[in-house]
């Protein structure tokens, strides 16, 4: 294992060594969470920075609260839109129910004690969970309250956001205070749930309250009679380096305070997820209906294209055809992704193989390079994030993490299994060790170690997807901005050639697999 | 004149219990051919590797030309006397001539492919015809013409054969059997040959040694052990494997 440590590490020092800059005024890093309405209050605050005078670069759609906090404590972004209710249960892990001012007292506190962060104004809207059902339904077994929910949940079918199944704000809290037990649970992402508590596939679901979908269907939102879910103020969450030494962050950020209600929400996340406008013409607009920009000045734009939502095969096509060019960079840049990682793999699992050729105890050690494989690969970049932070560095470590296990199996397997009979006779013949290793062993495992590679390289570009949450871009990329946004085609652009880049993969290893496998062995591999 | 091989009260215990190698003494002179027959498990071919330092002992000591091996660097030891195995052991990604040529190209021979193709002629293979093809394109019996080829390319002083033959049928074996009878001769180059077969000890041994449970029960020519065996074991052993008297020279 401590092999692996120090490739960590020596990888680490590489990959910092290359993307240091130096540079007097750096720009404003700017993230966000995959959800529409943060991509939207990241691109607000993006804007009118920029309108300020002030350089910035986007970070949006980083993983949920679990990536984005932490790169916001190691410095690698500025700052992110944030909810007060969520700093409180999921951040500082208390469990209270106060009034809105109270929670904002908190939060502020003590973020700046721990983890020096400021917390800006609120922006003038809450966004709490509304726990939602059909109003026919609601009507039928008389629904008005989460208590009332709660009396007949052995009945219902929830279908909420695995978010909110597992944090401690979210089902847990339910249950604990209302006894809601809900019949079955079903994770569903965001997109579809209004869908599927429409068509009866579930009875509940957790909305949010500004969605803009929460006004096309005929729903209930269940009022929290306990009030279990304390308040949910957006607000700006900033380093505090950043507000002592850049005072025009700071000024500009407030002019948004107080200014964004609950209603103009709605409407900004219903253009958004529902009519597909994108995120920087929405953020523009809102500006300049507010008065912080004036009408002449033309923002700076990061997708202006017409989205009217045809994802029908045309459609999609004719999507790809205008993303080309972004296409082309986001799939070189998953390929730097996917060759790094494998290619540090591939030095690492054949060393490691070879060297654990030697020894008695190899079989746990493989073990537990394997077990690498089992870590989900949300929770792997989590853990990273407060020591590698966010951009290609822990991406390029988990995928290769994930990579090694194929090759160490492989090889290790390959190597052992080599003709016995040829590899005593090399011996007996007076083949030195490295010989034998070199002339016979190696050669004789190599299409096993090329299989193993190619298994490698095929769930590494697939699991590169996710580097696309700690920022490292790739296709991964519009896969998780079309999640967001609710965007088919944007999702397809990702996956389409995500999709292509593994059968390549697959296909161009294979037929070197072909090549290193000897005639007498063909047919058998 | 000192043995070319010399084994003097070697004991070899595998775990606790199994004893290989219970006080055995042995000498090979140049030249000579000494087979090694037995039961499986008597200790022939744990005898044998003691030779080229691919098998210690825990008493005993073992000499390669008048040299005890343990004093000898086991990599030139190796390069310098023959194998054969019985499998062939040739490596399945190398061509015939690459295989034939390995020990002089481990020796950092210049002409390494000319050895090789004058081994394969000298075992009845010609280099033109099958030195670019690989093992799996040849018959069991040129394969194991190609593995003396091997163990002879550098012109070692010593070969030793482990089984060599066993894995052939009857007919392509006698043909085997008969060319390395005849290329021993030519080369004087000595021969220590593990076998289970007493026809073959017998037409191709000078002495034959017969082993049993990790000793040494008689060592002698093909004659002697005919004529005045030491023991009721080597009486049977004859006697089980039918050798008749036509055939012992």
């Amino acid at each position: 294992m401590s092999r692996v440590c120090w490739g960590w590490i020596l990888v680490g020092t590489l990959l910092l060594l290359l993307s240091a800059s130096v540079s007097a005024q750096p720009p404003i890093v700017v993230g966000s969470k995959p959800f529409g309405e943060s991509y939207l209050l990241a691109e607000l605050f993006a804007q009118i920075m920029e309108a300020r005078g002030l350089s910035v670069t986007r970070r949006p759609g980083l993983g949920g609260t679990e990536i984005v906090f932490p790169a916001l404590v190691r410095g690698d972004i500025d700052l992110y839109p944030e909810y007060t209710g969520s700093g409180l249960r999921v951040i500082l892990k208390q469990d209270s129910s106060k009034l809105p001012f109270e929670v904002f007292d908190t939060v502020s506190r003590t973020f700046a004690a721990q983890y020096d962060l400021r917390w800006l104004p609120p922006l003038g809207f809450e966004n709490t969970y509304a726990m939602s059902v059909r109003t026919e339904m609601a009507e039928r077994l008389g629904l008005r309250t989460l208590s009332d929910a709660a009396r007949v949940s052995s009945t219902l079918r929830a279908g909420f956001t695995a978010d909110f199944i597992g944090q401690v704000d979210g089902l847990p809290a339910l249950r604990d205070a209302y006894g809601l037990a809900p019949r079955e649970v079903n994770a569903l992402a965001p997109a579809v749930k209004y869908q599927a508590l429409a068509s009866g596939a579930v009875d509940i679901i957790d909305a949010y309250s500004t969605d803009g979908l929460l006004a096309r269907y005929p729903l209930t939102v269940l009022e929290d009679d306990r009030r279990v879910f304390p308040p949910y103020d957006a607000a700006a969450l900033v380093r505090g380096a950043v507000a002592r030494d850049r005072p025009a962050v700071i000024a500009a950020l407030s002019e948004l305070s107080g200014r964004l209600d609950v209603r103009l929400m709605r409407r900004l996340n219903e253009r958004i997820e529902v009519d597909g406008e994108p995120v920087a013409r929405v953020a523009a607009d809102t500006l300049r209906d507010l008065g912080l920009v004036s009408s002449d000045v033309t923002p700076r734009s990061t997708s202006q294209r017409d989205r009217s939502r045809s994802t029908g095969a045309a459609g999609v096509l004719a999507y790809l055809q205008a993303e080309r060019l972004n296409l082309w960079r986001m799939t070189l840049r998953h390929l730097v992704l996917v060759g790094l990682s494998l290619g540090l793999a591939v030095l690492a699992g054949v060393a490691l193989a070879l060297s654990l050729n030697r020894i008695r105890f190899a079989e746990p050690v493989i073990r537990a390079v394997g077990v690498l494989q089992t870590i989900p690969g949300l929770a792997l970049l989590a853990f990273m994030i407060p020591v590698l932070g966010i951009g290609t560095l822990p991406a390029v470590t988990a995928l290769f993490l994930y990579s090694l296990y194929p090759i160490v199996r492989n090889t290790f397997t390959g190597i052992r299994g080599a003709d016995s009979g040829a590899v005593a006779a090399a011996h007996a013949l007076g083949m030195t060790p490295g010989q034998v290793l070199r002339y016979v062993r190696l050669p004789l495992a190599s299409p096993i170690i090329v299989a193993g590679i190619r298994t490698a390289a095929v769930v590494n570009v697939g699991t590169a997807t996710l580097a696309a949450l700690v920022g490292a871009g790739g296709l991964g990329h519009p896969i998780v901005a079309g999640l967001a946004l609710a965007d088919t085609r944007m999702i397809l652009s990702g996956a389409i050639p995500a999709a292509l880049l593994a059968l390549a993969v697959d296909a161009s290893l294979g037929w070197l697999q072909r090549r290193v496998t000897p005639a007498y062995a063909r047919g058998q591999v | 004149m000192t043995p070319i091989l010399a084994a003097r009260h070697l004991r070899k215990t595998f775990g606790t219990s199994v004893r290989a190698l219970d006080d055995v003494t042995l000498e090979v002179a140049a030249g000579e051919c000494v087979a090694l027959v037995g039961e499986s498990g008597s200790g022939k071919t744990t005898l044998l590797r003691c030779f080229n330092a691919m098998q210690h002992v825990d008493e005993g000591q073992v000499a390669v030309e008048g040299d005890a091996v343990e004093s000898l660097d086991p990599v030139a030891l190796r390069r310098r006397i023959g194998y054969v195995p019985q499998d062939g052991g040739l490596l399945p990604h190398w061509s015939i001539l690459r295989n034939a040529s390995m020990v002089p190209w481990l020796c950092g021979q210049a002409a390494s492919a000319e050895a090789g193709r004058a081994a394969l002629a000298q075992v009845g293979l010609d280099a033109d015809e099958f030195g670019q093809r690989y093992p799996h394109e040849l018959s069991g019996g040129q394969r194991q013409r190609v593995a003396i080829a091997r163990a002879l390319a550098a012109s070692p002083r010593i070969v030793l054969l482990d089984e060599p033959f066993g894995a052939l049928d009857a007919i392509t074996r006698a043909d085997v059997q008969a060319m390395f009878g005849t290329l021993r001769r030519e080369t004087h180059v000595a021969a220590l040959l593990v076998t289970h077969d007493l026809h073959e000890a017998v037409r191709l041994a000078d002495r034959i040694a017969v082993m049993r449970g990790g000793r040494i029960e008689q060592c002698a020519t093909p004659r002697e052990l005919m004529d005045a065996p030491a023991s009721t074991y080597v009486t049977e052993l004859f006697a089980r494997s039918r050798v008749t008297a036509a055939e012992v020279p």
